[in-house]
């Protein structure tokens, strides 16, 4: 549903989804063209959710404002509201994070003076401006871990903030007792860069998963939005998917895809049902056919009335089977928090083993015996192990970004790094899912009948003329000039050429009357009819991929749905096994099956029907051309046509992982340095301070080396 | 200890209102589109006819 929001003024605001701007030249461009839309007074670009916020008088309609972006050459969609932005994940840290950081700058100053000597009064009172500015910061910027913690805690578990909360919340309750009784050292400075070290991890972690979830949504949005409804009295009305009931009679042309599931009335076409079935070729349809939601018309138009539409479509039952499906995803438990339940005990135990050594053996009393375990505490308080994770994952996925393959969050690059089984679907995703027009016949026309058919295919939105625009765009090639165009949708394309010396020759682009293969036909009057065979072709540099998955160690084959001839031809080119007609449910057992043999599998499909495997899988990838359903489910969404996204992402998920084990490494290395000496009660609240910024600045530098991981 | 009762609350009360300035820009939406605000300043100002 579009968001319109009344305004005071009488005027409404509908926020538009437009994938394809980037720069600020698209920005400026869309602004301004919508601006000069009649009855729009205003209009402003979000770039990061790439969307368009546009206040208009009542009357202008959404179709108006997408086709004026669409004439600006920006495909746009009006925004669907079920699938909103999921709140942002790093906006709530951010309030907490500065105030860390004010609070702990302020304290440190006050801290630095203490050190070089400051006595008697002068630290007493540095002592109660710390605790002044300390502990309500302290409490706020605190909140993050203490209440995760607690969550934990609740449940009988651990997690990493436990250890966290305790630590901060025993070093501030003894720094009050310090400065209460006038004692020598206080901890609000170690404790308040403590948090805000944690919390620029917590954060960083959060705005990758909101940059990838903001590109990931922008191609989210954009499917399916409504259908052209046929009204009674035989006006045509826009209405938007989910409002769609059945009984509804839909007029959907020929290149749109069908809003809601349904039955034939009138007109006669072929629907393209790979999203659905992973089916390659073209199913012709009748009056009284049956259509699923989500399938591609193919030539002509067609009334379809509705059976079903929204929750009750086909759909409905695939998105039951993925809910079942995510099992091993929930079960699979980050590294982080495998770390924190070796960790936090052992934590825990050196602290109360100091304590106790230090009053039985020691015989230092309660109050010095305190400090000293409180400095053990402190000492080892995960703070370059709170960035070890989050600052790789996100330099490895800037990285990945900047190549067009979006993470979804950190936790896919940790289960990608383990993958050693690789399930390809064959149909949009080892090719490229539509059909292209044969090279080698474009290599053969002759300059002008390229130059024609251009012209004619231009004026058509039938996939095959828009495919045959694209490559012969791509050939540099320009359009002849035409006039008189006239289009019948399931017949082609007719018009008068005018060459350039003013001769006057009928051509069209039409469907070959008997050919049994996907084509078109060029008549040029005088000459002979042209043939152009469309089918669909693998992507390139599939080749190259699966050797370098194979050179990874990753064993590749093929899962379709798609019947076993066609399956056949692309598992001989590919030189890959292949298992053909699979349904979803055989997908995902597939799935099951090998992951019972111990492999971890990574699923790459872009269908309505790989979404239960999708789901089901160790982790998962989809091309930016998939249905909103295997874009939802994957963990990796990658753009462009290569395949080479497939090892580039394990490759990249490898060495992230490898960084994250040496910043582990580190970090622990640390500890065994500065423990002892937090034990032996050598340990001062500079040595503190100078120890944790030092070893998260060797964590921080060690993860940049990820820059380049994605090569 | 004349000087730092005038030095230490300038100290704080400049934080403090650097503090404020972070919180009243978040609030107002200035963290709402990162990328925008970074494209947004190389968009030419309206009008051929300027030199």
């Amino acid at each position: 549903m579009t968001m319109v929001q009344p305004q005071p003024t009488g005027e409404e605001r509908t926020v538009l989804v437009v994938p394809g701007m980037h720069c600020a030249g698209c920005m400026a461009k869309v602004e301004r063209g919508l601006a000069a839309v009649p009855g729009v007074s205003a209009a402003r670009v979000n770039l990061t959710a790439r969307q368009v916020a546009v206040t208009h008088a009542a009357g202008v309609s959404t179709p108006a404002l997408v086709d004026a972006l669409g004439a600006l050459g920006f495909p746009a969609q009006p925004r669907e509201e079920e699938l909103a932005a999921p709140p942002s994940a790093v906006k709530p840290l951010l309030a907490p994070l500065g105030v860390a950081g004010f609070a702990a700058m302020n304290v440190m100053l006050l801290s630095v003076s203490i050190w070089s000597g400051a006595g008697g009064a002068t630290r007493e009172l540095f002592h109660w401006l710390s605790a002044a500015i300390g502990i309500p910061a302290i409490a706020y910027s605190g909140r993050v871990f203490f209440a995760s913690a607690w969550g934990a805690l609740k449940h009988g578990r651990t997690n990493m903030d436990v250890p966290i909360s305790i630590g901060v919340i025993l070093a501030t309750g003894l720094s009050l007792y310090e400065t209460v009784t006038g004692g020598a050292t206080a901890w609000f400075d170690g404790t308040l860069m403590l948090l805000l070290f944690l919390l620029a991890g917590r954060a960083l972690d959060a705005a990758m998963r909101d940059k990838a979830r903001a590109g990931v949504d922008a191609l989210l949005r954009q499917a399916a939005p409504g259908a052209l409804v046929v009204g009674r009295d035989g006006n045509v009305e826009w209405i938007a998917a989910p409002l769609l009931v059945p009984g509804m009679i839909m007029r959907v042309a020929a290149g749109e895809r069908l809003a809601a599931d349904g039955e034939v009335v009138s007109g006669q076409s072929r629907l393209d049902n790979s999203l659905l079935t992973g089916e390659s070729a073209a199913v012709p349809v009748g009056v009284g056919g049956t259509v699923h939601a989500g399938t591609l018309n193919l030539d002509g138009a067609l009334d379809v009335r509705v059976t079903a539409a929204g929750q009750g479509t086909t759909l409905a039952e695939i998105a039951k089977l993925m809910d079942a499906s995510g099992q091993a995803r929930s079960r699979y438990v980050r590294i982080a928090d495998r770390a924190s339940r070796l960790y936090a005990p052992a934590v825990h135990t050196l602290a109360a083993l100091t304590f106790a050594g230090w009053m039985l053996v020691g015989h230092a009393g309660l109050h010095q015996s305190l400090v000293i375990a409180i400095a053990v505490l402190i000492i080892t308080c995960p703070c370059a192990l709170g960035l070890a994770v989050p600052v790789a994952q996100v330099v490895a996925c800037g990285a990945l970004m900047k190549r067009g393959i979006m993470v979804k969050d950190g936790s896919a690059l940790e289960r990608l790094a383990t993958v050693d089984r690789v399930l390809i679907d064959k149909t949009g995703t080892l090719t490229l899912g539509r059909p292209l027009p044969d090279p080698a016949v474009l290599d053969a026309l002759e300059p002008d009948a390229g130059r024609v058919s251009l012209a004619l295919a231009s004026h058509s939105k039938h996939p095959l003329s828009r495919a045959l625009v694209e490559a012969l765009a791509a050939r540099g090639i320009a359009a002849a000039k035409l006039t008189g165009v006239l289009e019948v949708p399931g017949r082609g394309i007719s018009a008068t050429w005018l060459d350039a010396t003013g001769q006057a020759t009928p051509v069209a682009l039409r469907r070959p009357g008997e050919a049994t293969v996907m084509a078109a036909a060029l008549d040029i009057a005088g000459r002979p009819t042209w043939l152009i065979p469309f089918s669909d072709r693998l992507r390139p540099g599939v080749g190259q991929a699966l050797q370098a998955l194979a050179g990874l160690g990753v064993e590749a084959s093929i899962l379709s749905g798609d019947n076993a001839g066609a399956v056949g031809e692309v598992a001989r080119a590919t030189g890959l096994t292949a298992e053909a007609a699979a349904d979803p449910l055989a997908k995902r057992d597939a799935i099951a099956r090998l992951q019972g043999a111990g492999r971890k599998v990574l699923m790459a499909g872009d269908g309505l029907n790989d979404g239960p495997a999708l789901a089901a899988a160790d982790a998962s990838i989809a091309p930016g051309t998939a249905s909103d359903v295997g874009r939802q489910a994957a963990d990796l969404v990658f753009l462009g046509d290569g395949l080479d996204a497939l090892p580039r992402s394990i490759r990249a998920a490898r060495r992230t992982m490898a960084v994250v084990r040496q910043n582990f490494a580190l970090a622990v290395g640390y500890n065994v340095l500065a423990v002892p000496l937090a034990m032996a009660g050598l340990v001062t609240p500079l040595i503190a301070a100078a120890a944790m910024s030092l070893s998260s600045l060797i964590v921080i530098a060690n993860s940049l080396r990820l820059v380049r991981a994605a090569k | 200890m004349t000087g730092l009762a005038l030095l230490i609350p300038i100290a704080l009360g400049m934080g403090l209102f650097g503090l404020a300035a972070f919180f009243w820009a978040l609030r107002s939406g200035q963290f709402d589109d990162m990328d925008g605000a970074a494209a947004r300043i190389l968009i030419d100002e309206e009008g051929d006819d300027l030199p």
